[in-house]
């Protein structure tokens, strides 16, 4: 197990006119056996600041240390991780058994023992049964957990998972998640785990890296995040539906963006002025699309509570203490 | 699909057995005339059902007893001689191809695409083209006669390489990554991983390659003199220039039909393995 540090971590593609640089300046540090989740759009960097970690991308500039040895020019076999791909890029021709045998074959470990590490960790995924079989005869939840065993059998100091929900349905993904917590748990192995998706990061990530047009936006627990963005781009990414930003709602200050979020308005008999657009029951609960003067807004009510009529008016009050005030011109927290 | 018409499907029949016949005649033809004595052969009309020498015709071609014009090699030399040559060319081609295909895919060389480039070019220059440059290349190296002569000009190949490179590009390159993070070095990971993943392509190729270089015509008659080395294909045509003497129709056409049998033996055998090399893109 070991912490990973990263410094000044920079990426830029091309040289000279074509330099294009995806990554600027990212400093973080993620300690012993933490389960930090990456998190951003797509485009934003993310996959690329992973796979720097791994060795699969160089490091253009900055230095990124796992368990205190920097690790810039160490071949990715010798960091001591294991990545988890997002199409799992299983050996289609071979078994379940080979596959996650293979690095330690490479590595010349005795037969004996990687037999009884490919049982142990097959155990722990229920992939006893399958160990036989070839990836094509396998579903596309089991392969995720051929992927995961390939991973754990190497007993590594640092998971690396590169989007690997993101090929399974909203059921199945739901479940991994859970078996994800878990075995994080059991073995408590520091990890590094890249989403696009945020309920995903919420739901598994001890601290959360939120990333953005190759900056780190924030870097927090999603308490945190969740309750003081640092920024609109994180109030917006962050949630669902997204932090309501208003630059001219009654009350509002100059030069300043209000923030509240869906959840935290109540709908009374006095308050703002909504005008009501469109209305989506959600089962639990009621999203209210409406305009406050000529913005946009959303409100989130309980699924007993009220239900308007398009184009009628209703009145909606912020609750104080969740308000959020960000700055106009550079988007941060103020 | 069309919709079934008696009219339609009788006359697709129609044609699929007149091209059926058209393409087997001369075949059966053949071996009608492997199977009569040299005077039944060249009567007019010539026999149409098979005669009762074919035993002595077949053995006179393998074994060379014959008297005839022509040459008088033995076809069971000949055919060894085509078999070596065309299974080198074939192994020497796959060979070749696959790593020069793994260089241009899997690693960054300064004028990459260049090479690519040249090999691909290459491909609208087929043997004739270059075969004097070629003949005096081999001719100097003193390989005139000898195995490596037949075989090592016909080696390269742009074809193969292309094929290979179209299949690399089709694997995906996190296979590449997992395999360079369980440790595996570019050759191992080659070996381990291309490898049988490109097996069926293989085995396509292992089909043409070995026709092609089995039916080698014009190569073999420039650099070959010597009736040990001649590759059957080549043999019939030096049977046949004769002079004065009476040409023996029946062994020559023993010898096309001996001369027809690997070929199709590979075809069948490998046909599975061939149709699926061609149709899959496995993954």
């Amino acid at each position: 197990m070991a912490a990973i540090q990263l410094q000044d971590v920079v990426k830029k593609y091309g040289k000279g006119k074509h330099e294009l640089q995806v990554i600027h300046g990212v400093n973080a540090q993620v300690g012993d056996g933490e389960f930090v989740v990456i998190v951003g759009p797509s485009g934003c960097g993310k996959s690329t600041l992973l796979r720097m970690v791994a060795g699969l991308e160089e490091i253009t500039g900055g230095q990124i240390q796992i368990g205190g040895r920097v690790v810039n020019d160490v071949e990715p076999a010798e960091r001591d991780i294991a990545m988890v791909f997002q199409n799992y890029a299983l050996y289609p021709h071979m078994t379940v058994f080979d596959n996650m045998a293979y690095g330690l074959k490479i590595k010349k470990m005795p037969v004996e023992e990687i037999r009884m590490r490919v049982d142990k960790a097959a155990g722990i995924l229920e992939l006893g049964h399958l160990l036989e079989r070839t990836p094509r005869q396998l579903s596309g939840g089991q392969r995720q957990r051929v992927a995961m065993g390939r991973a754990i059998v190497r007993a590594p100091q640092v998971f690396l998972f590169d989007e690997p929900l993101s090929n399974l349905d909203a059921k199945l993904r739901a479940q991994t998640r859970i078996e994800i917590q878990k075995l994080h748990r059991e073995l408590g192995i520091t990890s590094l785990f890249v989403t696009h998706d945020q309920v995903e990061a919420m739901t598994l990530a001890q601290r959360m890296m939120v990333m953005n047009a190759g900056n780190m936006e924030q870097f927090g627990t999603p308490e945190e995040v969740y309750h003081s963005p640092a920024s609109t781009f994180v109030a917006s990414f962050i949630g669902s539906p997204p932090m309501n930003l208003l630059k001219n709602a009654p009350g509002g200050r100059e030069g300043a963006i209000l923030g509240i979020r869906p959840e935290h308005i109540d709908v009374g008999t006095d308050g703002w002025a909504v005008k009501v657009e469109t209305v989506e029951l959600l089962g639990a609960e009621r999203l209210i699309y409406g305009r406050l003067g000529d913005e946009q807004m959303i409100i989130r009510v309980e699924e007993g509570g009220l239900s308007p009529e398009p184009d009628s008016i209703i009145h909606a009050r912020p609750r104080e203490d969740r308000l959020h005030w960000f700055d106009a011109a550079s988007g941060k927290r103020v | 699909m069309v919709e079934r018409d008696r009219f339609l499907s009788v006359l697709t029949h129609i044609v699929l057995i007149v091209g059926i016949l058209v393409v087997a005649f001369p075949v059966y033809l053949t071996f009608i005339a492997s199977t009569h004595t040299t005077q039944d052969v060249v009567q007019v009309p010539m026999p149409l059902v098979p005669g009762s020498s074919m035993m002595d015709n077949y053995r006179a071609a393998i074994f060379g007893e014959r008297t005839g014009g022509g040459s008088h090699a033995p076809v069971g030399r000949m055919m060894a001689v085509s078999l070596f040559m065309a299974l080198a060319i074939t192994v020497g081609k796959i060979s070749i191809s696959l790593l020069s295909a793994f260089a241009i895919v899997y690693f960054r060389f300064p004028m990459r695409m260049t090479f690519f480039w040249l090999i691909f070019i290459t491909l609208m220059l087929p043997v004739e083209v270059r075969i004097l440059p070629t003949y005096k290349v081999v001719s100097d190296l003193g390989l005139l006669n000898s195995y490596a002569g037949l075989t090592v000009p016909l080696i390269a190949s742009a074809t193969a390489t292309f094929l290979y490179r179209q299949f690399f590009l089709t694997v995906p390159e996190e296979l590449a990554e997992a395999a360079r993070m369980d440790g595996a070095g570019p050759l191992r990971f080659f070996k381990d991983v291309l490898l049988p993943l490109s097996a069926t392509s293989t085995a396509a190729l292992f089909v043409i390659q070995f026709i092609y270089g089995w039916n080698q015509y014009l190569w073999p008659l420039l650099v070959t003199t010597e009736e040990n080395m001649y590759p059957v294909v080549m043999g019939i045509k030096r049977m046949i220039s004769g002079g004065d003497a009476q040409i023996e129709w029946n062994v020559v056409m023993a010898t096309a039909i001996l001369a027809m049998i690997p070929p199709a033996l590979v075809v069948m055998l490998m046909q599975k393995w061939f149709v699926k090399g061609l149709v899959d893109t496995e993954k």
